[in-house]
């Protein structure tokens, strides 16, 4: 999939990018870097929780492909290993935990259907999606006009990441209960997973997993937090969240 | 000096594990040797970083700046330890409050560590991972009470900072980027070279990473529009906890945002980061000001004189002034000394009085001979009130202002500052200066321990349907406000020459290509 420049933005980019085919490289980073925005618009779609995990690691998987496919084009092996943990971390135990928090706190009540929290405060389904369509574009567009360039992987792909960082905003605002709001958050830091593939790229090791630890302890802590939520109001929906005002 | 600083990372942290495995009143003990003991040491770096800015195994940076927020950490970190010996039940047998106290007590601990962590890194991507820490830390100890309130309130503190944070590592990423053009892709996004080396970063990434970071640290620092999480964070957690989020939290989070400032400055010149830092420092105290002319929540009302605060060092950063700048760092401490002191108050206040509403409180100059001065003292002192500290910051800061003829600016601060002093004195003389209520019926002296049902056995609180005798609850919440109240005069009055030469040598770093 290649996606054309927008004709009548000034775009600064466009000497860099082909004028005909784009390469296999920068033709699959900017297809995967699509998929995880799909994932994002996937997210906002789906009111079961399980499945709003399912996709989440759909997610993490595409960001550490890609830190693979760029790795291998680019030639720098610390991605290899950032992958790795990636795949440790956001595939396998960040969904296991947000599972069994699952099971724990409502095994096959209204959450697992989904009946009343997925809905939104404000805006009716459609309305959201169309809403976040809107700050994707601007996410993209933006983005085009920073004049940032990259040896590293292909610029789209970073207009495409401030694209889902302003979608998951759109989500946490839009979903109403804890897990969703959470998962929306972990969401964001693979928007921004993303971009820093694109632009920092060669961030030492030590840092990466400095960050991937650090997003490791704010689960731990979401999900301590989420029990006392479910344990006072036995319902993960953050309807009654509204004595503290003014 | 490595050694100081060494020990600094490592004295809180094992702190926290030692109080959690000791019984809670050992724990307490430990808690507070380890508060005053990392004052003492952050005194110990004073000299050394008054001359120069040191770098230790790789990723500790010492330097005049954040030796002046270490300095307001500590500083609360040690009264506050020492506060919640009075503060905390303390488990007497009692197996539930036993196991509060040492979760609480490791909490506190693990809080002050990374918020002393945090000033101390070398590397802007470890200065962010220091500051999720604080996050996820506080918010835990935000929810300790387990209160609905409480619960609420963690949950919005933990999902706006993160949300806030993670926007602060997009700008993070940014400055990386703007960086590796220029100092190679392999470098460890160390603070020193970056600053070295700004005048030939690209100017698109660094004005992208200042914005980001202005706004996503401004989360935790408080700036409007993304402060909705403070006042609710602040009035729900243990009041330990609270003095230490307003004092310095907010503080740390405003040094990561004078960092990028730094580098921002150095790169872009001054004009752009000043104006960004007048708009939201403007917007804040706006808020923060008509907010406190109607709370009925004390501990709200302190909470937003915070943003108020925050407001004012946004403003005075703003005005570029070295003696604005200077200003601006003793309102850190005098800030923090105030703040702690006010929350403090107000802790004995709401233990005292049983409620947190301004309507409960009444006549608090009578019935609490020590606190009740105490607490009016630090009220006056957060309005500005001659002699304490935070009057001779907020004057270098107009002074600055005028100096550098941003008149327009200066007089609306004043105004703000003013209204803000008028919705908190008003407060203040409600709960202190008016009548203690009369309370129907004979009850038992509320002095005397045990008599009321088993739910507030403590001594000197409020019991239904007795009237409130004179009397302090506890002496441990006294003796700290004490020497909170005298750092303030010290630095209203006579700041000591290593202290403003400190002063001196971090405001060069501030200004130094301004």
């Amino acid at each position: 999939m290649y996606l054309a420049p927008f004709p009548l933005a000034p775009f600064p980019l466009a000497q860099a990018l082909p004028t005909q085919a784009p390469g296999v490289f920068t033709g699959g980073a900017n297809v995967i870097a699509v998929l995880i925005l799909l994932a994002e618009f996937g997210m906002l779609r789906q009111a079961l929780l399980r499945d709003h995990i399912r996709l989440y690691m759909a997610q993490s998987a595409l960001i550490a492909i890609l830190a693979v496919i760029v790795a291998a084009a680019r030639h720098i092996p610390d991605l290899y290993v950032l992958a790795a943990l990636t795949v440790a971390l956001k595939v396998i135990v960040i969904p296991l935990l947000l599972r069994r928090l699952l099971r724990e706190t409502d095994p096959v009540g209204a959450a697992a259907g989904g009946a009343d929290i997925a809905g939104s405060g404000g805006l009716g389904e459609a309305s959201t999606v169309l809403l976040a369509i809107v700050v994707a574009a601007f996410g993209f567009f933006a983005a085009s006009r920073l004049g940032i360039r990259s040896d590293a992987a292909p610029v789209t792909a970073l207009s495409v990441s401030l694209s889902v960082v302003l979608v998951a905003f759109v989500l946490m605002i839009h979903r109403r209960d804890v897990v969703s709001q959470a998962i929306g958050l972990f969401s964001l830091e693979n928007g921004i997973s993303l971009a820093a593939l694109v632009v920092a790229a060669s961030l030492p090791l030590i840092l990466e997993v400095a960050l991937l630890f650090d997003l490791l302890l704010a689960v731990v802590v979401f999900g301590l937090l989420i029990r006392i939520h479910h344990g006072r109001g036995r319902s993960l929906s953050t309807a009654d969240l509204t004595r503290l005002r003014g | 000096m490595g050694v100081v600083a060494a020990l600094l990372l490592i004295v809180p942290f094992l702190a926290g594990l030692a109080s959690f495995a000791a019984p809670p009143r050992v724990g307490q003990a430990i808690t507070a040797v380890s508060g005053v003991a990392s004052f003492g040491l952050v005194l110990a770096l004073i000299p050394d970083a008054s001359q120069r800015a040191a770098s230790y195994f790789g990723f500790v940076r010492v330097d005049a700046l954040s030796v002046v927020f270490l300095l307001a950490t500590s500083f609360l970190y040690a009264t506050v330890a020492i506060y919640s010996i009075g503060y905390l039940p303390g488990g007497h047998g009692h197996d539930a409050s036993a196991r509060y106290t040492r979760r609480f007590s490791l909490g506190l601990n693990l809080f002050a560590w990374s918020m002393l962590a945090a000033p101390l890194m070398s590397n802007l991507a470890l200065l962010w991972v220091a500051i999720e820490v604080t996050t996820v830390i506080s918010a835990l100890l935000v929810a300790i009470e387990g209160t609905d309130g409480a619960a609420e309130a963690a949950w919005k503190y933990i999902l706006i900072a993160s949300a806030g944070l993670s926007i602060a590592l997009l700008g993070t990423i940014f400055m990386y980027y703007a960086g590796a053009q220029v100092l190679g892709p392999h470098y460890s996004m160390a603070f020193a070279p970056v600053l070295a080396s700004a005048r030939h970063l690209a100017v698109t990434p660094v004005r992208m990473a200042f914005v980001l970071a202005v706004l996503g640290f401004g989360t935790k620092v408080g700036l409007f529009p993304v402060h909705t999480w403070l006042p609710d964070a602040h009035s729900e957690a243990p009041t330990p906890v609270s003095a230490l989020l307003s004092g310095s939290l907010l503080a740390v989070s405003f040094y990561a945002i004078l960092r990028y400032y730094q580098i921002a400055v150095a790169s872009l010149g001054p004009r752009f980061p000043r104006d960004v830092l007048l708009v939201f420092g403007v917007a804040t105290l706006l808020l923060a000001a008509l907010y406190l002319l109607d709370q009925r929540d004390y501990k709200r009302l302190l909470a937003y004189s915070s943003m108020e605060h925050m407001g004012i060092l946004a403003i005075g950063v703003s005005f570029g002034a070295p003696i604005a700048l200077a200003g601006v760092l003793l309102h850190v401490l005098a800030h923090a000394a105030a703040k702690g002191n006010a929350f403090m108050g107000s802790g004995v206040l709401l233990r005292k009085f049983g409620s947190k509403e301004m309507r409960g409180v009444r006549g608090g100059l009578d019935l609490l001979p020590w606190s009740g001065p105490l607490f009016l003292a630090a009220v006056l002192a957060l309005c500005a009130m001659p002699p304490f500290g935070i009057f001779r910051s907020e004057f270098e800061i107009v002074a600055g202002g005028l100096a550098t003829s941003h008149n327009g600016p200066t007089v609306i601060l004043v105004i703000l500052v003013t209204v803000a002093f008028l919705g908190l004195t008003l407060s203040a003389n409600r709960m202190l200066l008016s009548r203690p209520r009369p309370r129907p019926g004979p009850g038992p002296g509320s002095a005397e321990p045990g008599s009321a049902e088993p739910g507030s056995a403590e001594p000197g609180t409020a019991e239904p349907g007795g009237p409130l005798t004179r009397g302090e609850p506890s002496v441990w919440m006294v003796v700290p406000v004490a020497v909170g109240l005298v750092a303030l005069l010290v630095l209203g009055v006579h700041p000591p020459g290593e202290l403003t030469g400190l002063l001196a040598r971090a405001v060069a770093q501030l200004g130094s290509r301004a």
